[in-house]
């Protein structure tokens, strides 16, 4: 996996394009972050906004985890969450008067407190790598969470504790009334971050945790302790997983103890690695997702959480790297002028994919419509048609359009999976060819 | 001590059943390295299957049906699904067991509803299997099934007399989970096949070359696992309550019975079980915190009013497996009985 992050990066250094190409790519992003407030005005929009940037820093802090160090972490929402409490006290420090900091800062507040926490309770979780890496995580995670409900002092209990972010004094005119304010606040710290984690990755500390990643034993071979590397990559984490948290406290203005809970742990698993853990923008995609998915999906079915599961799962077996490595295979064939040879299978797979969804969708709503048809009527309307819960041919007919949908796929699937290897094959031919190592 | 006895009989009996859960997941990591995070969803999916064929078949037939039905969709899930990442390598091996378990939560919620389900146990298990009788007068002494009424009251006011009754459902528990030991046991060290799947643990290269389908076993292994999850969640199901969020609370502590027992290990396994266990339960019954500790110490606690110095034992037990947890990795993190480092 590394030798394909590495490769295109190796050969565009060779060719002196590195630094034209590195500003374009984090100019478009700066540019990205300024206008999109400006293209979505609604209320909703920019408070969405808001959230995209907050979950970039925390699935970018996550893939620190993940994706760079091979960690599997159950139990990241700990330092998010903690980073949130610490930050909405700090916030009631600014409003009491007895913090002497500009709101400004609170991000970072929280910053700090994640990375206490991590220095704290990293040292026990690093001690292992791999499944009890991951089994430890988990047991950290139910820790906090229980322990969020036992010290209300702290925690504020069942309703959590909450702050006002207006409570500094203006500067300039800047009070973070406004959701726009707080927007550009937001996206300042998301784009600080992103750059300090996406230059972590190039420090010899973020190179020598790819190592631990692949090849343990060597790395200890070579003098190194993989404890600790993992240890002091687990802290930076931290530190940004609070920063993240930091970024919520402002934005929404409340802790509660679901923010350190097990289920906002796994959604940033599960987004991170949709987004795709193997390339460094990948987390940014799943972060997108994330806020689009609990935002605007839930909206348009309530069992969206069972698509995402079998979304994920699909992608586990078939594109581990997420759609992030989907983008740059494509790109790969793109840049070898193959990709033509791809449009008509994508068109075919497309097809067959949607004609899956529509039957299984059918099967999905009805079964959920069953379990609440004593309270609405037996029928439910779906893209356009009028299904019953009662009528056999209803039933029968979502069934059958989703085997059929399945075949299909799976039939593309096949010829499409001989043509894709083909494809690779014949750029492998021409890159040796290219570049003999 | 008929608090004692009865406290004990109950942290063994839950110990137990934690047992049953957490022997098919070491059973299925010792083999194949693979966390199955979706272990306790499988417990949940039991007791899911198992209420809905108990209310046509009634309890019994459930209790042998639904470990079966479980048993063979977790061949299936293996067959088809971790089959396809075991070449990945572990990590997706877990996530593709996370994605399991998030599905299978949205499938009852979509299948079952929201709140919990009405799942009682049979009749025969219903009452107490027997009661302890602490009287002042003639000591302590055990009836079969519930006392009458008269046994547990005295004409004497000087004479204390008190019963406690030890649950039907609680004792079927410990039996059905020392049969399964029992069987495991005979099953691994006795049998032909028992003996494939114990070389395959070590060596699975040599196993195949001798013409066993390491792959089938594997199938065969992690069906077994969920099997004896589904078995508990029939269990448990009826002993406790089923509803959705049975995975999620008995899911954290399976894996911390694993990581003290030491990992891969069924010994391990067995003994971490009963010590959580009995750990909860008594820590469940006891109310004491500590400023009931400090005070006859003689130190005067001035910020009596403070929570942490407040939290009884019992409110604090929900974490006690956890607290373990992080002390075990501390002093010895290998676990109870494992035998591997990191």
């Amino acid at each position: 996996m590394e030798a394909t992050v590495a490769r295109p990066a190796e050969v565009a250094r060779r060719a002196g394009a590195v630094p034209a190409a590195r500003w374009l790519v984090w100019g478009a992003f700066a540019v990205v972050l300024l206008v999109a407030p400006l293209l979505f005005p609604s209320s909703l929009g920019r408070s969405m906004l808001s959230q995209v940037g907050i979950a970039i820093v925390a699935c970018l802090s996550y893939n620190i985890l993940l994706g760079q160090g091979g960690m599997l972490s159950f139990g990241h929402a700990v330092y998010t969450g903690l980073g949130t409490f610490v930050a909405v006290h700090a916030l009631l420090g600014i409003g009491n008067g007895t913090l002497p900091i500009p709101v400004s800062l609170i991000p970072l507040v929280g910053g700090v407190a994640g990375m206490f926490f991590a220095v704290l309770l990293g040292y026990v979780t690093t001690k292992k790598a791999g499944t009890p890496f991951a089994m430890i995580t988990l047991g950290i995670g139910e820790l906090v969470t229980a322990m969020a409900l036992m010290v209300p002092e702290f925690f504020g209990g069942e309703g959590g504790i909450s702050a006002n972010r207006t409570a500094g004094k203006p500067f300039l005119g800047i009070t973070y009334g406004p959701q726009i304010q707080v927007y550009y606040l937001l996206a300042v710290y998301t784009f600080a971050c992103t750059a300090a984690m996406y230059a972590f990755t190039r420090t010899p500390l973020g190179r020598m945790l790819n190592a631990v990643r692949d090849n343990p034993e060597r790395v200890e071979f070579i003098g190194y302790s993989t404890q600790r590397v993992r240890y002091f990559s687990f802290v930076i984490a931290g530190f940004f997983a609070g920063i993240a948290g930091g970024m919520y406290a402002l934005n929404f203005e409340i802790a509660t103890a679901e923010v350190v809970g097990a289920g906002r742990s796994g959604a940033y698993l599960l987004f991170t690695f949709l987004g795709g853990a193997t390339f460094f923008f990948g987390p940014i995609i799943g972060g997108v997702l994330m806020v689009l998915g609990i935002g605007l999906f839930s909206e348009l079915t309530k069992a969206w959480q069972l698509y995402l599961g079998l979304i994920f799962m699909f992608m586990v077996m078939y594109a581990p790297g997420g759609i992030a490595s989907l983008i740059m295979m494509n790109l790969r064939v793109a840049a070898h002028r193959k990709l033509h040879r791809l449009w008509g299978w994508y068109a075919l797979l497309t097809a067959g994919a949607l004609v899956m969804l529509a039957g299984s969708a059918a099967l999905i709503e009805l079964v959920y419509h069953l379990q609440l048809g004593a309270t609405s009527g037996p029928t439910l309307q779906y893209v356009g048609m009028t299904l019953d819960i009662g009528a056999a041919s209803s039933w029968l007919g979502a069934l059958a359009v989703a085997a059929i949908g399945l075949a299909l796929f799976e039939f593309v699937r096949r010829r499409f999976a001989l043509a894709w290897g083909r494809i690779q094959s014949e750029i492998e031919t021409t890159m040796t060819f290219k570049e003999p190592s | 001590m008929e608090f004692f006895t009865i406290s004990m009989l109950n942290g063994v009996s839950y110990g137990l059943l934690l047992f049953l859960l957490s022997s098919g997941l070491t059973l299925i990591f010792s083999m194949m390295g693979v966390l199955n995070f979706a272990h306790a969803s499988f417990y949940m999916i039991g007791a899911y299957i198992a209420y809905s064929i108990s209310k046509v078949t009634g309890f019994w037939p459930a209790l042998v049906v639904a470990p079966v039905i479980v048993g063979i969709l977790g061949a299936i899930f293996e067959r088809l699904c971790l089959r396809k990442v075991h070449k990945f390598g572990h990590v997706p091996e877990l996530l593709i067991t996370f994605g399991l378990s998030f599905v299978i939560i949205e499938l009852v919620l979509l299948v079952w509803g929201r709140s919990s389900v009405e799942f009682p146990p049979p009749e025969i298990l219903r009452g107490p299997a027997f009661t302890l009788i602490n009287s002042s007068l003639s000591g302590l002494h055990l009836v079969s099934g519930a006392a009458p009424p008269a046994m547990c009251t005295s004409a004497d006011a000087a004479v204390r007399v008190v019963c406690s009754p030890f649950p039907g459902t609680r004792a079927f528990m410990m039996l059905v989970a020392l049969a399964m030991l029992v069987a495991l046991w005979l099953l691994l060290t006795r049998t032909r096949i028992g003996l494939v799947i114990q070389s395959a643990l070590t060596h699975p290269e040599m196993v195949e070359s001798l013409g066993h389908n390491v792959p089938r076993v594997f199938m065969l292994v992690f069906g077994a696992g969920s099997a004896l999850a589904g078995l508990a969640g029939v269990i448990g199901g009826t002993t406790f309550v089923t509803e959705p969020a049975m995975a999620a609370s008995v899911g954290p502590v399976i894996f911390v019975v694993v990581v003290v027992g030491g990992m891969g290990s069924l010994a391990g396994a067995f003994v971490a079980s009963l010590l959580i266990g009995i750990l909860q339960t008594f820590a469940v019954a006891l109310d004491y915190s500590l400023v009931n500790v400090l005070q006859p110490l003689g130190i005067s606690v001035g910020a009596a009013d403070h929570s942490l110095l407040k939290l009884t034992i019992s409110q604090v037990a929900p974490i006690l497996p956890y607290l373990l947890l992080v002390l075990m990795l501390i002093f010895r993190p290998k676990g109870l009985l494992g035998t591997r480092e990191g």
